[in-house]
């Protein structure tokens, strides 16, 4: 049976981020609704509208059938509802999802959150343990390995293999920084520099806390619905051009490589749906829960060459107006907000904003095609979409 | 030491690998269809999903493909270890598996390490599966 095209079928017609960083008198039920109000609104639609709803999961607020608990939370009743948990890799699947749906006439309107209170919603402590469990219970757990251990061992493993530096991962912290303090709503507010990334407290050794992702109150939402619905609302609709996804393992021991990864054939998977190729994208939004994961990402993307992507950053060509395709114009997992799923969400919201235009200093000029690419796991779960200004 | 570090969870896949441990000894499961040794032990091979599976010895010789320096302990039984190594050892039958590189050297070890090896208590008579330098590269 030959695939479904979903190109040019759905639009991401509403975006919002709920407020970021410390909010303590937020739930990350309400993270989720303040995120969702926000995006409802820009799209200039109804609650009544929604008739599907998708979320992701939840460490502060681990709610059985959190889908369910959502929609009951929001007063919602729709045809159409789930809690997907592929990791990070979740907000990419559910726009894979929602499409799915809306081209099967399941459902017209989907509304896709995600969010968690995970910055005052639990110790510091209670957040690295459960971090911990994403280890495997029986056989990496025992021996004290941590989430960033296993990225510190993909990152040894890169920079063996193709002589990536620390000062190349640190200018990734680096330039996103620069990114997010671009951005009104980005938990990080203060400038970074490579030498203080190098300086700070390690972690895994080769990564340190500056290489880690941070740890959020956030939510994060958009609304999708049919390409013709869109063409009547009032924000300027975000066109899904092409999407794939692939997975190879959950736990790293299982990892078929440390250094090639599904990300490559979800790629692929969302460049032939669109018809386009790396060559044709304007901005990219990689999944950066550690510093060498987008360094990965735009390799197996096509950004650059395999073994180049530390280049890339350190060369500026990710910054924007560095000339090349410029990552994380918001500000990534690292500096502009990460809470569970929500982390990649907001590569998405930011690659709908900027093809919509107008984000000044920040915006890429001329964007036209986005590509986001979220990732779950240890490198283990992928999903790469194309977003457009018009269809392909 | 204040907590205790955790002891091996017991299964229906694992009970044979552990009891192994008990004893010493370091046991995979090879597959009588295919060949194909693998780690984690499973109710099937992975490979060609027969079920026609059999635990074999490993030598318990491999090498480091990769490795970690943790300076942060993810929880306080870990504490009072750091700096500890955590590393994914490949095994001479050909699977991969995550251990402790243990002994006075090992915040020395390197990709391509040698290590063999070793049983550390975890307390009741049980044990997990560790590794030591075992001098040169693999
Ligand atoms: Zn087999």
């Amino acid at each position: 049976m030959s695939e479904t095209s979903l190109r040019n079928r759905v639009a991401i017609v509403g975006v919002g981020e709920s407020d970021i960083g410390k909010v303590p008198g937020m739930t990350g039920l309400g993270l989720n609704a303040q995120a969702a109000k926000r995006a409802l609104d820009d799209a200039g639609l109804k609650p009544l509208d929604i008739d599907g709803l998708l979320t992701a999961y939840s460490f502060t607020e681990p709610y059985f059938m959190l889908g369910s608990v959502l929609c009951e939370y929001l007063g919602l009743q729709p045809r159409f509802n789930a809690s997907l948990v592929v990791g990070g890799a979740t907000p990419a699947v559910m726009l894979k999802h929602a499409a799915e749906a809306i081209v099967a006439g399941q459902a017209e309107v989907v509304l896709v959150t995600a969010g968690e209170n995970r910055a005052t919603g639990q110790s510091r402590d209670q957040a690295v343990a459960a971090l911990t469990a994403v280890g495997h219970p029986y056989f990496e757990q025992p021996y004290g390995s941590s989430i960033p251990g296993f990225y510190a061992m993909i990152a040894r493993r890169h920079m063996l293999e193709y002589g990536t530096t620390r000062e190349q991962m640190a200018e990734v912290a680096a330039t996103t920084r620069r990114h997010a303090l671009l951005h009104p709503n980005a938990h990080m507010k203060a400038p970074l520099t490579r030498e203080q990334v190098l300086a700070a407290k390690p972690i895994a050794d080769p990564l340190g806390m500056l290489d880690c992702c941070l740890i959020s109150d956030a939510g994060g939402a958009f609304i999708v619905t049919s390409a013709e619905r869109a063409a009547d609302l009032r924000a300027k609709p975000a066109y899904l051009l092409g999407i794939g996804e692939f997975h190879t393992h959950e736990h790293i021991m299982c990892a078929p490589s440390l250094t090639e990864f599904g990300a490559t054939r979800s790629g692929a998977a969302a460049y032939r749906m669109a018809g386009l190729g790396p060559a044709d994208i304007d901005v990219a939004e990689l999944y950066d829960c550690f510093s060498i994961v987008p360094i990965i990402e735009a390799e197996e993307l096509g950004l650059c060459p395999r073994g180049e992507g530390g280049r890339y950053w350190l060369d500026g060509r990710a910054a924007i107006g560095g000339g090349a395709v410029p990552v994380n114009t918001h500000g990534g997992m690292l500096s502009h907000a990460h809470a569970g799923a929500a982390g990649g969400l907001f590569g998405i919201v930011e690659a709908v904003r900027q093809l919509r235009g107008g984000l000044g200093a920040r915006q890429v000029e001329g964007a036209e095609i986005a590509l986001v690419h979220n990732e779950g796991g240890i490198l283990s779960s992928h999903c790469t979409m194309l977003l457009g200004k018009d269809k392909a | 030491m204040t907590e205790t570090l955790p002891s091996p969870v017991v299964n229906a896949d694992s009970a044979p690998y552990w009891q192994g441990a008990r004893e010493g000894r370091l046991l995979i499961r090879r597959c009588d269809a295919c060949g194909q040794t693998h780690f984690m032990p499973r109710h099937l091979c992975p490979a060609c999903w027969s079920a026609d599976l059999r635990w074999v010895e490993a030598t318990g010789r491999g090498t480091v493909h990769s490795f970690t320096i943790i300076r942060r302990a993810p929880l306080a039984a870990f504490a009072p270890r750091v700096p500890y190594v955590v590393a994914l050892i490949d095994l001479e039958e050909g699977p991969r598996m995550m251990a402790n590189i243990l002994g006075d050297d090992a915040l020395d070890t390197a990709i391509g390490d040698a290590v063999a090896v070793c049983f550390e208590d975890r307390g009741e008579g049980a044990a997990v599966p560790q590794f030591r330098r075992a001098g040169g590269r693999g």
